[in-house]
Parts: C-alpha cells; sequence; structure tokens
C-alpha cells in the first residue's frame, strides 16, 4: 500500500518538474513549484520524517512561493526566450551525470534498511541515550538543538546572513541615502 | 491592500489562529513535530498575510521594520548567549547540563532557549525579506 503511494507521489514530481521545464509562464512555473514542494511534504511524511515534511510545507510551499511570487510582481511573468537555443553539449552533460548518479545508486543500501552504516555511526547513541540524557521525547529536536547544537546556530547564523544580505541588496542604500541627507531639512523631503 | 471582503473577514479570523499555532508548534517542539525554524516561518507568514491583506504601511506600523531588523540580531545573540552562559557556568559552548542544578533540566532549559533564539531570528527575516521585496519600486517606503 505504501508503494503504491510512493509510485504516485513520484510520478506527480516527474510529471511537475516536466511541466515547470516546459512552461513558459513564469506565474505558472512558481505555482507548480509550490505543488512540488507539498508533494514533497506528502512524501516525507510518508516516509515518517515528520519535521523534515513540516519544513518542507512551510518553507517550500509557503514563504518561497510568496517571494517568487513577489518577484514576479517587480519584473515579468514571461520567460524570455531570446537565448533558448539547444545545446547538445548541455545535453551530454546532464545525460553522462544522470547515467552516474543512478549507477551509484546500485551500490546504496536499501531504502529503510536497519543494518545500513549510516545508521549505527553516531545513530545508536542518540536513540538509546536521548531518553536519559536529554529527557526530551522528540528525538529529533534533541539532535537538532543539543546533540548538533553547533549545526544549528551555524544554521540561524546563515539565515541572519541572508537577511543582512537582502537588507543591503535591496534596503541598504536608500537608509544610509536617508541618513547622509537627515540634515538637510524640509527642501529634501520632495525627493523620492 | 485587497478590498474583498470575504478575503478580509477570513483572513481577520485565521491570523490571530495561524499566529497562535506558531506559538504551539514553538513551545511543543520538544514533544512533537516542530521547532524554532517552522514556528518562525509560520509565526512569519502571518505578517505577510497581513501585509498582503491590510497593506504593506499598516503591517509596517503593527511590526516596525527597526524592530524586526532588532529581532533579527537578538535570536542569534540569544542562541550564542547561551552558549557562552554554559562556557561561564564551567561547560563547554553550549553545553547545556551545566545551565541548571540538574542535567536533564539543563538540557531542557537549553533547548526552550535556544529554539527560542532560533524561532525570533526566523520569524524577524521572513518579514523583512517580504517587506524589502514588497516595498520595492515604491516612493511611499
Amino acid at each position: 500500500m505504501i508503494d503504491v503511494i510512493h509510485v504516485v507521489l513520484f510520478t506527480f514530481l516527474a510529471v511537475i518538474a516536466i511541466a515547470v521545464i516546459r512552461l513558459r509562464d513564469l506565474f505558472a512555473a512558481v505555482m507548480l513549484m509550490g505543488i512540488f514542494s507539498l508533494l514533497s511534504a506528502s512524501l516525507f511524511t510518508v516516509m515518517d520524517a515528520v519535521d523534515v515534511a513540516f519544513t518542507e510545507a512551510a518553507v517550500g510551499a509557503g514563504i518561497s512561493t510568496i517571494l517568487m511570487l513577489a518577484t514576479l510582481s517587480l519584473t515579468t511573468s514571461k520567460e524570455s526566450t531570446r537565448f533558448a537555443r539547444p545545446q547538445p553539449l548541455a545535453l551530454v552533460a546532464v545525460v553522462l551525470t544522470g547515467a552516474a548518479l543512478i549507477y551509484a545508486t546500485f551500490d546504496m543500501p536499501r531504502y529503510g534498511d536497519p543494518a545500513a552504516p549510516i545508521h549505527h555511526h553516531v545513530a545508536d547513541h542518540y536513540i538509546e541515550d536521548t531518553e536519559d540524557e536529554i529527557g526530551v521525547p522528540n528525538m529529533v529536536t534533541a539532535i537538532l538543538a543539543s546533540y548538533r547544537g553547533y549545526d544549528t546556530w551555524g544554521e540561524t547564523t546563515v539565515i541572519f546572513t541572508a537577511c543582512v544580505g537582502v537588507l543591503m541588496l535591496l534596503g541598504g542604500a536608500r537608509t544610509f541615502y536617508r541618513w547622509r541627507h537627515r540634515d538637510d531639512g524640509d527642501e529634501s523631503g520632495d525627493g523620492s | 491592500m485587497i478590498r474583498h471582503v470575504i478575503l478580509r473577514a477570513l483572513s481577520k479570523l485565521l491570523i490571530p489562529l495561524i499566529m497562535l499555532f506558531a506559538l504551539y508548534v514553538q513551545f511543543h517542539g520538544d514533544y512533537g513535530p516542530g521547532g524554532g525554524f517552522q514556528a518562525g516561518v509560520i509565526f512569519g507568514a502571518a505578517i505577510i498575510l497581513y501585509a498582503l491583506m491590510f497593506g504593506l504601511e499598516s503591517a509596517k506600523r503593527v511590526f516596525p521594520p527597526r524592530v524586526l531588523e532588532f529581532l533579527v540580531a537578538f535570536g542569534v545573540l540569544l542562541y550564542g548567549s547561551v552558549g557562552i552562559d554554559a562556557i561561564f557556568l564551567g561547560g563547554n559552548f553550549l553545553d547545556y547540563d551545566v545551565l541548571a542544578h540538574d542535567a536533564v533540566h539543563g538540557q531542557h532549559l537549553g533547548i526552550l532557549l535556544v529554539e527560542l533564539g532560533v524561532g525570533i531570528t526566523v520569524t524577524a527575516v521572513m518579514a523583512t525579506i517580504f517587506y524589502q521585496f514588497a516595498g520595492r519600486g515604491r516612493s511611499d517606503v
């Protein structure tokens, strides 16, 4: 039953991905990207990764769709086809990389295999000792905030840096202009 | 600013619920799915919905950009100061065991504060980025 859901969701993902590539209308492409994220979130839920699904639904389907739409409202919603010539070299590169990636999956352990190496590095310690060391029922929170506290600290800093970058690119110049002209009196107020 | 009555009435009803849900996700993250990042995004979405429905200017009156810019840094600093505090109390950086009389209580306190820092930063960042995008190309901001 779970396999059927997986196949259906992956098929939808592939169809949407192809549709996004084919579409020239960027507005429709952004909406399809939102649906793509929502389907990924459902896939993560089926795989029991509820925290990841939560993040994907909130960030991928919610905030990034809105930011994309905000960007489209500033530019245009039609993709430029001026440079859309067929690129044989790009096709070759993509096919080779895809083939290499698919070849690499043959070496991967089966999905959900309890004997996989990735599940026995530090995961055993987390699963056995979280209850005693942290005492928090949600193991994901315990790992993210405590065992991997440095990583989460780094992620928060990345978000902070992204915001500083956006402020400098989109808002900084104006603020600096206002700061320089704050003593100019009323005559500077009419210029915008 | 959208003058559609149904959308405005519905979002007035929804925005408090979205904010409440964000707080639930924030502080219930120890027990169920969720945490600071998700809660911050949901709270930011509530602010963005308010800005979409009632205009950027009224949103900026409720959540002033200067306060949000302060909160962007405050969340990161809250996270970092929990780590520094652990050093002063004799542990390693971000070692929550020493924060309280008991190691498990210290972990609870540390995770709560750290997640709060993440939530505050993410909320403020989402709202600030939306303000910057939405305020672009207008003369009234």
